[in-house]
C-alpha cells in the first residue's frame, strides 16, 4: 500500500475539528450511549467498528445531528455547540453519506441538477438554467478529479451505477468544503474495484487536511485505508487505537470478552443423518459459491459478522429469498421452496432477525401470536378453537417461563426476551424438521437467552437439525455443538465444539480477503 | 453484542386525565349515540316509534352494508374508494337487467353479485398483482366503473316501461322478488335491516372467529411478518377486496330495490358514508382496529342523527356537517387520543 501513514508530528493548528466529550444518548429506558469522548483531527480517516447494536449510528447521529438528544458536549473547530439538526451540523461544516446511496439522488433530475442541488436550494437562485447546473457540476466532480461528459451529466441520475452515484453523493457533500465528513459504510455495495475508486478519493482528501470518519465492517478494507481505529460495545468506546492495528485486540474489543457466565457446550451431541444441503449458495454479489450440510441431532451454529451472509443463509433455506443458482435438499429430496408457506409446509421454520419488524403482529395477544402459524392445527372447520389455542400458548409461557399476566396479554407489551421467548417457542413447539433461528439472543437478557438455547438443544436432542446464526461468539459457544464461521458469504471454518478454543474462532473471523493485499 | 439487561419498563399507571380520556374513547360513542337517541325521543315524539327506528335501520343499511366491506378491506390494511361506484354499478345493472333484458328478480340479483365480485377482483388483480397502492387503484376502479355504467345504460336513468330509443317501450319491469329486498319482511323484520345485521353478525364471526379472519387482521397488522408466519398474503388481500366488492354489490341491490329504477346518480354519495362509518367504527369502543361492530355502530350513530336533524327541520346540508364533525371526533380518539396505537393503516400499501 502507498496510502502515507498520518504525520504524528502536529501542523501548527492542530485542534480537533470535531471533539466529542462525554456523549450519552438514551432511546427511553435504553441506554444506547454512554460517555463516549473523541477527537477527531483535520488529516486522518477513523474508522468506527461495533457489532450491531454496539451505537455507531447513534454516535454519527449525535455527530452529524440526526440526534439531538445527546448529554455531553460537541465542540466544532473548539467551540461547544448544539448540533440540532442535520442542518446545524451542516453549517458547522460536518457533512454525512449516509449508507442508503439511492436516499441521496433524486431521481428524474438529472446527473448535473443532482450534483447541484444543494448550491440551487441554498443559493437563493430562481430560475435554474441548465448551464448553470452544469458549471456546478463539473466544479463539484473537479473536487474529486473527475471528468463526466456532457452525455452523463445530461443523463437522469437514476440511471447512475451504485459506485457513481456513491461518488455523486460525496462530491455534492464536498460543495460545502466541509471540514469533517462521515461515510457510514460506504463500501457495502460496491465491488472491490468500485471500492478501491472511492479509497483512492479519499485518500487525496485525507491529505488535503479534511477530517473523514467512517463506518465500516469490512476490516480489509479498514487495514487500507484508516489512519486509526476506534471502537464501539454496547454503548462505550472499548478501542481507540492508531497503525499498526492489532487486529485481534480490535476484535476482542468489538466482541468483548467472555463473562464467568459462560457455559460452554461440554459434551457436543453427534451429527445424526444429513437433513439439509446446501449447494452453490453465492449469498452476496460477487462471493464465492457456498456449500453447506446440516445434520439432524445437533445444533449446528453459524457465526459471522455483519454482512458475512448470515440472513441471506437464513432467508434461502426458509423460502423468504428467491434460490436463484442454488440447489438445496431436504432429507435427501430436492428442496426449493417457494414462498415461506412452502418451507413451512417442508418443515422448515425461521425465526426471523428483526423480531418486531418480522416476528409479531402488533397489538397481538401471546395467544394470537403463538397460534399464527399453525392457525388450521388450532381451528376446527375454520372456527378457532380458543381453548386450543390457549393450552399452545400457555405451553410455550410453561416451557420457556414467559413472564406474563396471562397468554392474553399483548406480546409488544412484554420485554424483548420475553417476546423472543414467545417467536421462539411458538416454532419449536410445532416440532418442524429444521429450525433456522436467526440472532435469536439479540436484545435478550440472559436468562431468557439461557431458555431459548436450552429449548433449542432440546429440540435437536429429539432429533431436529437446529441452525442458530449469530454475529456473537459467546451465543454460538453457549449453544452450539458444531461451529461455522462465515466471512464474506464462505466458510471459513467447519469445527465439532470443543475442538476448538475461542482464539482461534476469532482468528477465523479475521480471515477476510481483503487481507490479501493483491488489489493494486 | 446482546445487551445483557433487557430494558426494564416502568410500571404504566395511567394519570387521572388519561384514563377519563380511555374510558371517553371506550364509551363515547356508545354514549353519544344513546343521548342523541334519548335526546330525539324526548324532543321529537315520533322519533321513538317502532316504524321510524326500524326505518331508520332500513335507510343506513346500505350504507351500513359498504361500510361492512370497506371495513373488509381496511382489515389487510387497504382502503377501497370504489365501493360507491360498484354500489352505483349494481343499481343500473340490475335496471338494465330486469328492464331492458326482461329477466326476472333472481336474475338480475346474480348478475350484481357476479359484477360486485368482478370489480372487486379487478381491484384486487390491480393492488395485488400489478402493485398499484390501493388509493390509486380503486381510484381508477371507480372512475372507470361509473363511466362503465353511463355508457351501458346509455346515460339515463331505466325505469319500468321506459320507452326506449326505438320508440318502442321496455319490455320489462321491476320484478316484486326483486323489490322483496325492499318492501319485504323476514319474520317481523323489514329485508334491509335483516341483511344489514346479519351480515354485520357474519363479518364479525369470520373475522373474529375463524382461521381466515385472523390471517386477514395478520396481514392487516404485519404483512411481513403473516408471511414469514406462512399466511399466504397475495391470497388474502386479494380475497378481501373481492369480499369488499361483492359486499358493495349487495349495497346496490338494497338501493335499487328502494328506489325501485336504475337511477344513474345513485351510489355516488355512498363512498363517503361507507367509508366514514367504517373509520368511526375503528374508535367505537376504543377497539382500535377496524371490526364489523363498531362499523354498524357507526351506521347507527349517523342514521340516528340524520333522521333526528331532518325531523327538526334542519336543512340537509346541515347533516354533512355533522357527519364531518362525527367523523374528525372519531379520528381524533382513534390517532390522537390513544395511548397504544391504532392499527389501521388504510391507504398506505403498495403490495409487499
Amino acid at each position: 500500500m502507498t496510502s502515507p501513514l498520518p504525520t504524528d508530528a502536529a501542523p501548527a493548528d492542530d485542534a480537533p475539528v470535531v471533539r466529542v466529550s462525554g456523549v450519552g444518548v438514551r432511546f427511553g429506558s435504553n441506554q444506547v450511549l454512554r460517555d463516549v469522548s473523541l477527537s477527531l483531527r483535520a488529516g486522518t480517516i477513523t474508522a468506527l467498528l461495533g457489532t450491531n447494536g454496539a451505537g455507531k449510528s447513534t454516535l454519527i447521529g449525535a455527530i452529524s445531528g440526526a440526534n439531538a438528544a445527546y448529554t455531553g458536549e460537541i465542540a466544532v473547530g473548539g467551540s461547544v455547540q448544539r448540533l440540532g439538526s442535520p442542518a446545524r451540523a451542516r453549517r458547522a461544516g460536518i457533512e454525512t453519506v449516509h449508507q442508503r446511496i439511492a436516499d441521496g439522488i433524486v431521481p428524474g433530475l438529472s446527473v448535473a441538477d443532482n450534483l447541484a442541488l444543494t448550491d440551487l436550494a441554498t443559493g437563493g437562485h430562481r430560475l435554474v438554467r441548465r448551464a448553470e447546473a452544469e458549471r456546478i457540476a463539473r466544479s463539484a466532480l473537479d473536487r474529486l478529479g473527475l471528468t463526466w461528459s456532457d452525455e452523463v451529466l445530461r443523463a437522469d441520475a437514476d440511471r447512475l451505477g451504485t459506485s457513481d452515484a456513491q461518488l455523486l453523493v460525496l462530491a455534492r457533500a464536498l460543495r460545502s468544503t466541509p471540514r469533517l465528513l462521515i461515510l457510514d459504510e460506504p463500501t457495502s455495495a460496491l465491488t472491490a474495484a468500485e471500492a478501491d475508486r472511492l479509497f483512492a478519493v479519499l485518500r487525496v482528501l485525507r491529505d488535503e487536511g479534511l477530517a473523514i470518519l467512517f463506518v465500516s465492517h469490512r476490516f480489509g478494507e479498514i487495514e487500507r485505508l484508516a489512519d486509526r481505529i476506534v471502537v464501539l460495545r454496547d454503548g462505550r468506546l472499548e478501542l481507540d487505537a492508531r497503525r499498526p492495528f492489532d487486529w485481534h485486540a480490535a476484535l476482542e474489543a468489538m466482541l468483548g470478552v467472555p463473562t464467568e457466565l459462560q457455559q460452554h457446550i461440554a459434551e457436543p451431541l453427534p451429527a445424526g443423518r444429513e437433513v439439509l444441503a446446501v449447494e452453490e449458495a453465492v449469498l452476496l454479489p460477487g462471493a464465492e459459491p457456498l456449500s453447506l450440510r446440516i445434520a439432524e441431532g445437533q445444533v449446528t451454529g453459524i457465526l459471522g459478522l455483519l454482512g458475512a451472509g448470515k440472513t441471506e443463509l437464513a432467508e434461502l433455506v426458509a423460502g423468504v429469498r428467491p434460490a436463484g443458482d442454488a440447489r438445496l435438499s431436504l432429507d435427501g429430496e430436492p428442496y426449493r421452496p417457494a414462498s415461506p408457506a412452502a418451507a413451512i409446509a417442508a418443515g422448515v421454520v425461521l425465526v426471523p432477525e428483526d423480531r418486531q419488524r418480522q416476528g409479531i403482529q402488533p397489538g397481538w395477544s401471546i395467544a394470537h401470536t403463538v397460534g399464527l402459524p399453525v392457525l388450521r392445527a388450532l381451528s376446527r372447520a375454520g372456527v378457532m378453537a380458543s381453548r386450543r389455542e390457549h393450552a399452545a400458548a400457555d405451553e410455550v409461557i410453561d416451557a420457556y417461563g414467559v413472564v406474563a399476566p396471562s397468554a392474553d396479554a399483548r406480546v409488544d407489551d412484554l420485554s424483548g426476551g420475553n417476546q423472543q421467548k414467545v417467536v421462539v417457542g411458538r416454532w419449536l413447539r410445532t416440532g418442524p424438521r429444521l429450525a433456522v433461528l436467526d440472532e435469536p439472543f439479540r436484545g435478550v437478557d440472559i436468562g431468557a437467552r439461557r431458555r431459548i438455547g436450552d429449548a433449542a438443544r432440546d429440540r435437536a436432542g429429539r432429533g431436529a437439525a437446529v441452525l442458530v446464526l449469530s454475529s456473537d461468539v459467546d451465543e454460538i459457544l453457549d449453544v452450539a455443538d458444531r461451529i461455522i464461521v462465515l466471512v464474506s458469504g464462505r466458510v471459513v471454518l467447519d469445527t465439532p465444539a470443543g475442538a476448538m478454543d475461542r482464539a482461534r474462532i476469532v482468528a477465523a473471523l479475521l480471515d477476510d480477503p481483503g487481507h490479501r493485499k493483491e488489489s493494486a | 453484542m446482546t445487551s445483557v439487561s433487557a430494558p426494564v419498563r416502568p410500571p404504566v399507571r395511567p394519570r387521572v386525565g388519561s384514563r377519563i380520556v380511555d374510558a371517553i374513547a371506550k364509551w363515547g360513542f356508545v354514549a353519544v349515540t344513546v343521548l342523541l337517541i334519548v335526546f330525539f325521543a324526548v324532543t321529537q315524539p315520533v322519533f321513538a316509534t317502532p316504524e321510524n327506528l326500524v326505518g331508520m335501520l332500513k335507510y343506513i343499511a346500505p350504507i351500513g352494508i359498504a361500510g361492512l366491506g370497506v371495513t373488509l378491506a381496511m382489515t389487510v390494511g387497504g382502503l377501497d374508494l370504489s365501493v360507491g361506484a360498484n354500489a352505483g354499478f349494481a343499481v343500473s345493472i340490475a335496471a338494465w337487467t330486469m328492464v331492458i333484458g326482461n329477466q326476472v328478480g333472481g336474475i338480475a340479483v346474480g348478475v350484481v353479485l357476479l359484477s360486485g365480485a368482478l370489480i372487486g377482483a379487478i381491484n384486487a388483480a390491480l393492488i395485488v398483482f400489478a402493485r398499484i397502492p390501493d388509493l390509486l387503484a380503486t381510484l381508477a376502479t371507480m372512475f372507470t366503473v361509473v363511466g362503465l355504467k353511463l355508457i351501458i345504460v346509455d346515460g339515463k336513468s331505466i325505469s319500468s316501461q321506459m320507452t326506449l330509443d326505438d320508440g318502442t317501450t321496455a319490455p320489462g319491469r321491476f320484478t316484486p322478488d326483486f323489490l322483496w329486498f325492499d318492501r319485504g319482511f323476514i319474520g317481523p323484520i323489514s329485508v334491509p335491516v335483516v341483511l344489514f345485521l346479519g351480515l354485520t353478525v357474519v363479518l364479525w364471526f369470520v373475522l373474529d372467529r375463524t382461521r381466515w379472519g385472523r390471517a386477514l387482521s395478520a396481514v392487516g397488522s404485519n404483512p411481513e411478518a403473516a408471511r414469514l408466519a406462512g399466511i399466504r398474503v397475495r391470497v388474502y388481500r386479494a380475497a378481501a377486496y373481492i369480499g369488499c366488492g361483492i359486499l358493495a354489490s349487495i349495497a346496490g341491490l338494497v338501493l335499487a330495490a328502494r328506489i325501485g329504477q336504475g337511477d344513474a346518480t345513485a351510489g355516488n354519495s355512498l363512498l363517503l358514508d361507507a367509508v366514514a362509518v367504517a373509520l368511526v367504527g375503528v374508535s367505537v369502543l376504543g377497539i382500535g382496529r377496524p371490526n364489523a361492530w363498531g362499523t354498524a355502530l357507526g351506521a347507527v350513530l349517523i342514521a340516528v342523527m340524520v333522521t333526528g336533524f331532518s325531523m327538526m327541520g334542519l336543512p340537509y346540508y346541515i347533516q354533512d356537517f355533522g357527519k364531518g364533525l362525527v367523523l374528525l371526533v372519531a379520528l381524533l380518539f382513534s390517532f390522537t387520543f390513544r395511548r397504544r396505537k391504532t392499527t389501521i393503516v388504510a391507504g398506505s400499501t403498495t403490495a409487499s
